[in-house]
């Protein structure tokens, strides 16, 4: 018999295969990163600017990936085989978290190569952390994931509506997080406006997570955000689903 | 196996289904028949707990289609009026997918989709891409997901709709034989007459999100319609004496033209043949109009069924029900 896990995994083998089919278009989405950092890294003050910035890099590409969940969605959506996933018994969580993985987990394989690529330039991380790391991540972009995939059953026909929306989230939930330049510094409405993005919390553990402080506030913190956005995510999906015409 | 009570669904302010009462027992084969826009898709969106019923209650193979889901998505399978196959996949991987969300290990679902895919003449193109499949092709494809698990209950919604007639008629088998082997319930939509006429020993017309009428074919056309005798005579004056003689039947005549609407038609003529003959003015030529369904619809609604075809439809299918 089936349970959530092996729902998940039909759901994301199933994401999975048309790109490992054709893996051209993730080989090259996986190097963009690389190029961006090389170009941004440069820029940044101090030894110890690795450090900062390859947390960050992973977070935002982990970020971006999985807010497309529901770009794959509108097609299906509008040919008929969502539908048709949905009469089947396939548990609704299942949904949405196979369709987030499937977006997450090339994004681990680019974490892997950031991090390889990096290390001879002197970034150094701790690997337990680390991990820990990607699955408090695997966890916030789950609920981003399903988020996403809220959002394209909400926009439905209009695909212009899931990128608009998509688009007009995406920048300032990054920007106020301090994923790509620090927030401490910056006035006092922003550091407020950081202080309420999840994403903060997030960012801030993976960075002494992966600088190998396991056991911090920061940690924790960035736990409960992860898993109260994965929550609010799985509730949203659960219900549009329930509710979509 | 169906069981609805005042089944509703309004969006905004349209009824797109409104109070349906319906029973199906297991075994039945059931067509939907209306035009389009009369709440047959909406109908089976309900019943396949796609979407919630804005009032009454369904249960589907034993459980209520909103509290208990999941025990009925576990019994049925649905062939949307879309395409269920994804365009990017493979239709071979798709249908092993669809086998192991029922729960099918890896190599039942393997097995099965094996032999879907030759029983519905796929082999040649399993193994491609659904965008690269023409329409007939990706609608057998659909039609082997939803049966990759032997529901109990099916429901398909036009699920011959863009086939040719060679795999229309191939299809239509295909169904039959599940239910001989399987003893499957099942529920179709069509705007194929004839594949309702043929397939289902219940018809049920719905219209504007009622139900007309629920009968078999055969009593449908019988009750609603009846047979039409048209007798030609050569004259005028030969065909209101004909009217005279046949007075007993109520014929209508137009010109040199009888007609007699009546149950039983071919069973009758000889008998008026011969009773016209013996009145000194035999008919010249008889002509005894079975009637369609297209009649019953046309009786039922007032409303015309032309022949020719919706627009998605091809040019060739005549017997199909559109809204004029
Ligand atoms: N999601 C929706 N939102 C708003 N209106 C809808 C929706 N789905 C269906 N309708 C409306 O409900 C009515 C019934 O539609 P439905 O799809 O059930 O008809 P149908 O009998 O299946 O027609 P067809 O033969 O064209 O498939 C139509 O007027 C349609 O426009
Ligand atoms: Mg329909």
């Amino acid at each position: 018999m089936t349970t959530l896990i092996t729902d998940t995994r039909t759901v994301f083998s199933r994401e999975l295969r048309p790109v490992l089919r054709d893996p051209f278009t993730i080989i090259f989405s996986m190097v963009q990163p690389l190029v961006f950092l090389a170009l941004f890294a440069p820029l940044l003050p101090g030894a110890d600017a690795l450090q900062w910035f390859v947390p960050g890099i992973i977070v935002m590409s982990c970020l971006f990936a999985s807010s497309m969940t529901g770009s794959n969605l509108l097609f299906e959506i509008q040919t008929g085989s969502h539908e048709r996933m949905l009469v089947t018994p396939l548990r609704r969580p299942a949904l949405l978290i196979g369709r987030a993985l499937k977006e997450i987990v090339p994004m681990f394989a680019q974490a892997a190569l950031i991090v390889a690529v990096c290390v001879p330039f002197g970034f150094r991380f701790n690997l337990a952390g680390a991990l820990l790391g990607l699955v408090v991540l695997a966890t916030f972009c789950i609920g981003l994931g399903a988020l996403s995939y809220t959002l394209a059953l909400a926009a439905k026909n209009q695909e212009w509506l899931f990128w608009t929306v998509q688009q007009t989230l995406i920048f300032p939930l990054l920007l106020l997080a301090g994923v790509l330049l620090p927030i401490e510094n910056g006035p006092g409405w922003l550091r407020a406006l950081a202080k309420g993005n999840p994403l903060s919390y997030v960012v801030d553990a993976e960075r002494s997570l992966f600088n190998g402080d396991i056991w911090t506030s920061a940690t924790v913190s960035g736990v409960v955000a992860a898993a109260a956005v994965a929550a609010l995510g799985l509730w949203a999906g659960v219900r549009a689903m329930r509710r979509s015409d | 196996m169906i069981e609805t009570r005042g089944l509703t669904k309004h969006f905004k302010d349209v009824r797109a289904v409104d109070g349906i009462d319906l029973t199906v027992a297991p075994g039945e084969l059931v067509a939907l028949l209306g035009p389009n826009g009369a709440g047959k898709s909406t109908t089976l969106r309900m019943l396949t707990t796609l979407i919630p019923p804005s009032s009454g209650t369904a249960r589907v193979a034993g459980f209520d289609v909103v509290r208990q889901q999941r025990e009925v998505r576990l019994r049925i399978g649905y062939i949307g009026q879309g395409n269920g196959a994804g365009h990017s996949q493979r239709g071979r991987d798709e249908l092993i997918s669809q086998g192991r969300a029922y729960g099918l290990s890896v190599r039942d679902a393997r097995t099965r989709a094996g032999r879907l895919v030759d029983s519905l003449g796929l082999a040649e193109v399993a193994d491609r891409r659904v965008s690269s499949l023409s329409g007939g092709q990706r609608r057998r494809l659909d039609i082997a997901m939803g049966l990759i698990h032997a529901p109990e209950l099916l429901f398909l919604d036009e699920p011959s709709t863009g086939l040719d007639p060679q795999n229309r008629a191939n299809l239509q088998e295909h169904i039959l034989a599940l239910r001989a082997e399987h003893e499957t319930t099942i529920v179709l939509t069509t705007h194929y007459l004839d594949e309702a006429d043929s397939m289902a020993e219940r018809v049920i017309v719905i219209d504007h999100g009622r139900i007309v009428a629920d009968d078999s074919p055969a009593r449908l056309k019988a009750e609603h319609v009846g047979d039409r005798i048209v007798l030609g005579f050569d004259a005028e004056t030969e065909a209101a004496r004909a009217a005279s003689t046949l007075a007993a039947y109520d014929p209508g005549r137009e010109g040199t033209r009888l007609t007699i609407t009546t149950q039983g038609a071919p069973r009758r003529v000889p008998g008026m043949l011969d009773d016209l003959r013996a009145a000194g003015h035999p008919a010249a030529e008889v002509e005894v109009i079975r009637p369609t369904l297209d009649d019953v619809f046309l009786k039922l609604t007032g409303r015309s069924l032309r022949e020719g075809g919706a627009a998605q439809e091809p040019a060739n299918s005549t017997d199909e029900l559109v809204e004029v």
